[in-house]
């Protein structure tokens, strides 16, 4: 029997509304099962178990401020979880129950099932974020009549927003995303301050002959409809991802004075998040399967950072992150390190650019490198080695195309 | 499906790929990527919800010149069967 702790979501969140519970007590789960979705700056985010067992009792009552680390459930390992103590609380009816029930017998029960008020308070609330539901009592909606465009029905403040309101000064329009702008730029600056103030960078850049790549994407893409076309950041996250497992100190945390490396290649993609800021969850295990494979699941990713559903483990399993703005226009972006992480590549825009081949000078589509890394675990060296490495995967781009079964990792495939 | 469907078919798609923009403010000369900030994902996305919804493949080589609200339905007017 444990306890399930509000998980961490990342260097800049300490604290995360659970604004929904999708287990009651009894019931069975298992590894990368969501039991919960937590608002926090950064949208709506599912949390999963990373153990098998059976819901004991939920501590903490939907729409409560928690804190990272404060017990929020009990859980019973299957293995040890004998019944002896106490049995399951019974569920109260659920309308809506996506999960069975615990495939184990029933524990007797003498009484009938008399659901304790708590659960019952818990499961008839209406899903609404706190913005929202302020935003309900200063304007008198009621929520029932609101109809909630967030995950799963939930209402968020966007949907609330066409009420005028005086005291507020008027917005352009209303987030319809569940972000909150001056949270999430809070958020940034907590991090990124702490990482110029921690963390030594170094800055290295090269410059890319993208040509073997760019030609290899226009025939693969020519011969496809859209829906299976790939983008260039897909293999250059690949190759970064190919990269990373070859250099291990740019891949891993640096926590309480010691780095651990990281076995998984999990590079957080920063994501713009259409003027609200900026979100780097996991494209976890980017070195394993096909190209097509990645561009789905890059596809996903963004889908869900933009819209609201990002789980837990794509929040804090990053191992390193990459940037890229090349299609905002700019040449180069030098990073600023994600903590605990120790490096953070950019890629900016791919562009005709004079290039020497051989002795004569040709126009290349070229595109600039830069990683900014933590001296306190690798030098300049080593990072221009991996910036290297980067650049020779590119040149070729049918290697980057892996089969699903090539080198198979225990740790956290990707379901 | 006539120029005004096809029309308002497209910027549905927009403003579902991006949902800060409202129908109205959508116009036929504005750039999609520099004006309404859609990125590669967005435009993959766009193509891929061309293809789904009005069965019209647009070779990458085609869509990476339509820049504009105003070029799509040009192009894709005289396609649509």
């Amino acid at each position: 029997m444990s306890d399930f702790l509000m998980p961490s979501l990342g260097a800049d969140m300490d604290e995360a509304t659970l604004v929904e519970w999708d287990v009651k007590p009894g019931d069975r789960i298992k590894k990368g099962d969501v039991i919960a979705v937590v608002e926090t700056a950064k949208g709506a985010i599912e949390v999963e178990v990373f153990e098998e067992g059976v819901v004991e009792e939920l501590y903490v009552p939907v729409d409560t401020v928690v804190p990272v680390g404060q017990p929020i459930a009990r859980l019973s390992g299957v293995e040890t979880g004998a019944p002896e103590a106490a049995p399951p609380k019974p569920a109260p009816t659920v309308p809506e129950q996506p999960k069975p029930r615990a495939a184990k017998p029933e524990p007797p029960v003498k009484a009938p099932p008399t659901p304790s008020p708590e659960p019952e308070q818990i499961w008839e609330r209406i899903l609404a974020t706190p913005l929202a539901r302020k935003r309900a009592r200063d304007t008198g909606t009621p929520l029932e009549q609101v109809r909630g465009s967030g995950p799963r029905g939930a209402i968020l403040a966007g949907d609330l927003a066409s009420r005028p309101d005086v005291n507020r000064p008027a917005r352009e329009r209303p987030s319809r995303t569940g972000f909150d702008p001056g949270e999430m730029r809070k958020a940034i600056a907590a991090a990124m301050a702490r990482s110029k103030r921690e963390i030594p960078h170094y800055y290295l850049a090269e410059s890319i002959d993208m040509k073997t790549a760019t030609d290899w994407l226009s025939d693969y893409n020519a011969t496809r409809p859209p829906e299976q076309r790939l983008l260039m950041s897909v293999l250059v996250f690949r190759a970064v991802a190919l990269a990373a497992r070859e250099f291990p100190e740019m891949n891993g945390f640096h926590r309480d004075g010691y780095f651990e490396p990281s076995d998984a290649v999990h590079p957080g993609i920063a994501i713009n998040l259409r003027g609200i800021g900026l979100i780097t969850p996991a494209l976890l295990n980017a070195d394993q399967g096909s190209l097509a494979d990645l561009m789905a699941r890059l596809q996903d990713l963004t889908r869900r950072a933009r819209r609201g559903g990002l789980r837990s483990s794509e929040m804090t399993n990053a191992t390193l992150t990459i940037t890229a703005l090349g299609e905002r226009g700019v040449e180069s972006v030098y990073g600023v390190i994600y903590p605990p992480q120790v490096a953070i590549l950019g890629f900016g825009k791919v562009t005709p650019k004079p290039w020497a081949v051989g002795d004569a000078l040709a126009v290349r589509p070229v595109m600039q490198a830069t990683l900014a890394a933590d001296h306190r675990v690798s030098d300049g060296h080593r990072g221009g080695l991996f910036l290297a490495r980067i650049a020779e995967l590119l040149q070729h781009p049918d290697q980057l195309d892996r089969t699903p079964s090539v080198q198979p990792r225990q740790k956290e495939t990707t379901p | 499906m006539n120029r005004n469907e096809l029309r308002t078919a497209l910027i549905e798609a927009i403003v579902d790929i991006a949902p800060d923009l409202s129908p109205e403010e959508v116009s036929d000369d504005a750039s999609l990527r520099d004006d309404y900030d859609l990125d590669s994902m967005d435009s993959f996305n766009l193509a891929a919800e061309i293809h789904k919804s009005l069965g019209v493949n647009i070779p990458e080589a085609d869509f990476a010149k339509l820049q504009t609200l105003g070029e799509l339905v040009t192009y894709l007017e005289p396609r649509l069967t």
